[in-house]
């Protein structure tokens, strides 16, 4: 029943170099080669599409932490691993959704995954519990944060946006912004 | 040893390697020595890492959702889906809404046809022409016995006569031969018309045609006596939209009304009557429906029940082609169909007072 999914999809080890490369071309050739095949999967699972939308993208977030943390072994094809972790996905969404007793019709060969999603778990509740930590630290601390941490500004440019007459007062401001997040990360923390 | 904002400070130099080289062995040396400071560095490092990774995992989910939208989702379902399937995702989602809207309708037809009487039977639509007539006997009988008690049985209660049905018939030939409905003397014991003169004859029934719903009658009393018809059948079917005009007896009196065809089938697509728009009542049945010439151009025989002005009528070619049916034997005399129209040119009154000579009610005991 299952179909040939077409689309040129670049080769395994291209896709790892592009995402140790943060290439946004093989990001979308990732993402246009592979989601054809779990739109199907979670289509004729009694999902939508938004479902297999949010899927997907979970488990292109795993292959990307996955292959970042350098610690990948590619040990199956590249599309299994793909679909074994959204099939995984899906099937823990479908049962807390309690729509099915847990069976899904598989379209293609399923590896196992667990221990990547168990990862992936734990970071997304660390992941949470930034997101809130850094909505509750309010402004300017948020940003001043995001333009440090993330968006890897210097000082200096940070100095100049907030208008803070001098570099020291900035970053004491900083600090202050950095010891009260750390403080609602770790206090929040159950 | 630094203050605290000093120290996160050289920390993050470090960890962003912005450390100059010796800057750089001082803090790793520093690192190695006091296991405090190491411990400070190594936690910072891993908070700092889930920001880092925060950040860096909304960029990408941002990056792939403008790459979503780019996609043609709708197209690409029905590339990956068999045929059915798509069909069905596209059923999960309107499944509710389909499903209350087939209810409501399944609902309302239902409601509407219990209302419009569809459940009972639809034959019961159709209403045979003939009357019931021990009803007005009973009637009759009833105000009789009022008016008996009124004066005191001092009149004594005339017989009436016991007739059970009621319908029409009209003169087939010169000789005795008279046609009605078979339903009026179907079931019958005996049967007599009755002229318009209020002279009885008895009949006997010679021939019957339940398919065609005719029935010939036979006068045997010897003093009836007809003059020559003034009437045809007419052979070929009649137009929609003819002025037809008929006679019969729902009543003890001949009464006439008028229509016209109103559709070449009968009762449920019935191709041996016409439809015809004419005001006809229980007592009818049997009467001749006769056009504007005078030609006999069917036979009355029903009305439909729930709608107004439908009556219908056997068709005259069809009471031919019955009549061609009847065996020889079972009649005395040959039937001997009239082949002069005196009717046609004469006045609606002339015609009625011509046609009434040969127009019967139907007693059936």
């Amino acid at each position: 029943m299952s179909r040939e999914i077409k689309g040129s999809v670049p080769t395994d080890s291209e896709i790892i170099l592009g995402i140790l490369n943060n290439s946004q071309d093989i990001l979308e050739k990732l993402y246009k080669g592979y989601f054809p095949m779990i739109l199907q999967l979670v289509l004729t699972n009694s999902g939508d599409e938004d479902d297999a939308k949010d899927v997907f993208q979970e488990s292109i977030i795993v292959l990307y932490n996955k292959v970042k943390r350098g610690n990948f072994e590619l040990n199956s094809k590249l599309k299994t691993f793909i679909y074994s972790v959204c099939r995984r996905i899906w099937l823990k969404k479908l049962s807390t959704k309690s729509r099915s007793a847990g069976r899904i019709e598989d379209f293609e060969d399923v590896v196992q995954v667990e221990d990547d999603l168990e990862q992936r778990e734990e970071q997304d509740n660390k992941f949470k519990q930034m997101e809130q930590s850094l909505s509750n630290l309010g402004e300017p601390c948020k940003t001043i944060i995001e333009d440090f941490y993330i968006r890897n500004k210097t000082m200096q440019d940070i100095c100049e946006k907030f208008g803070y007459t001098n570099a020291d007062n900035a970053k004491n401001q900083k600090y202050k912004c950095l010891q009260r997040l750390k403080k609602l990360f770790f206090q929040d923390k159950i | 040893m630094k203050s605290e904002p000093d120290m996160i400070e050289s920390i993050d130099k470090y960890l962003r390697g912005e450390m100059p080289p010796e800057e750089k062995n001082a803090f790793e040396k520093l690192r190695q020595e006091n296991f405090d400071f190491d411990d400070q560095v190594v936690s910072h490092a891993e908070f700092l890492k889930v920001i880092h990774g925060l950040g860096e995992r909304d960029k990408l989910v941002s990056k792939m959702n403008s790459i979503h939208d780019s996609l043609d989702v709708e197209e690409m379902k029905r590339e990956v889906l068999p045929r059915e399937l798509f069909i069905k995702s596209i059923w999960d989602k309107y499944r509710i809404n389909i499903s209350v809207a087939a209810s409501v309708a399944i609902v309302s037809v239902l409601f509407t046809m219990l209302v419009s009487g569809y459940f009972s039977s639809t034959k019961s639509n159709y209403s045979a022409l003939r009357r019931k007539l021990d009803i007005e006997i009973s009637n009759l009988k009833k105000s009789q016995n009022a008016i008996i008690k009124n004066i005191k049985g001092r009149v004594s209660p005339r017989i009436s006569s016991p007739g059970k049905f009621g319908g029409t018939g009209f003169a087939l030939s010169e000789n005795g031969y008279i046609v009605t409905n078979y339903h009026v003397v179907k079931g019958a014991d005996s049967v007599y018309i009755q002229n318009t003169g209020g002279e009885s004859f008895k009949v006997k029934v010679v021939y019957q045609d339940p398919a065609y719903d005719i029935a010939v009658l036979q006068v045997t009393d010897p003093e009836f006596k007809l003059g020559s018809l003034p009437y045809t059948l007419k052979k070929s079917e009649s137009d929609l939209g003819e002025d037809v005009f008929t006679m019969g007896f729902p009543k003890d009196s001949i009464v006439y009304t008028k229509g016209y065809v109103s559709s070449n089938n009968g009762f449920s697509g019935d191709t041996l009557q016409y439809q015809v728009a004419i005001p006809v009542n229980p007592g009818n049945s049997g009467g001749p429906l006769l056009d504007v010439k005078g030609n006999v151009i069917g036979v009355i025989s029903g009305k439909q029940t729930l709608s107004d002005g439908a009556a219908f009528a056997v068709k005259s070619n069809y009471l031919l082609k019955s009549l061609e049916t009847v065996s020889k034997d079972s009649l005395d005399n040959e039937i001997v169909l009239s082949k002069k129209n005196l009717l046609s040119g004469l006045s609606r009154k002339d015609q009625i007072k011509k046609m009434k000579n040969f127009t019967f009610m139907v007693k059936v005991y």
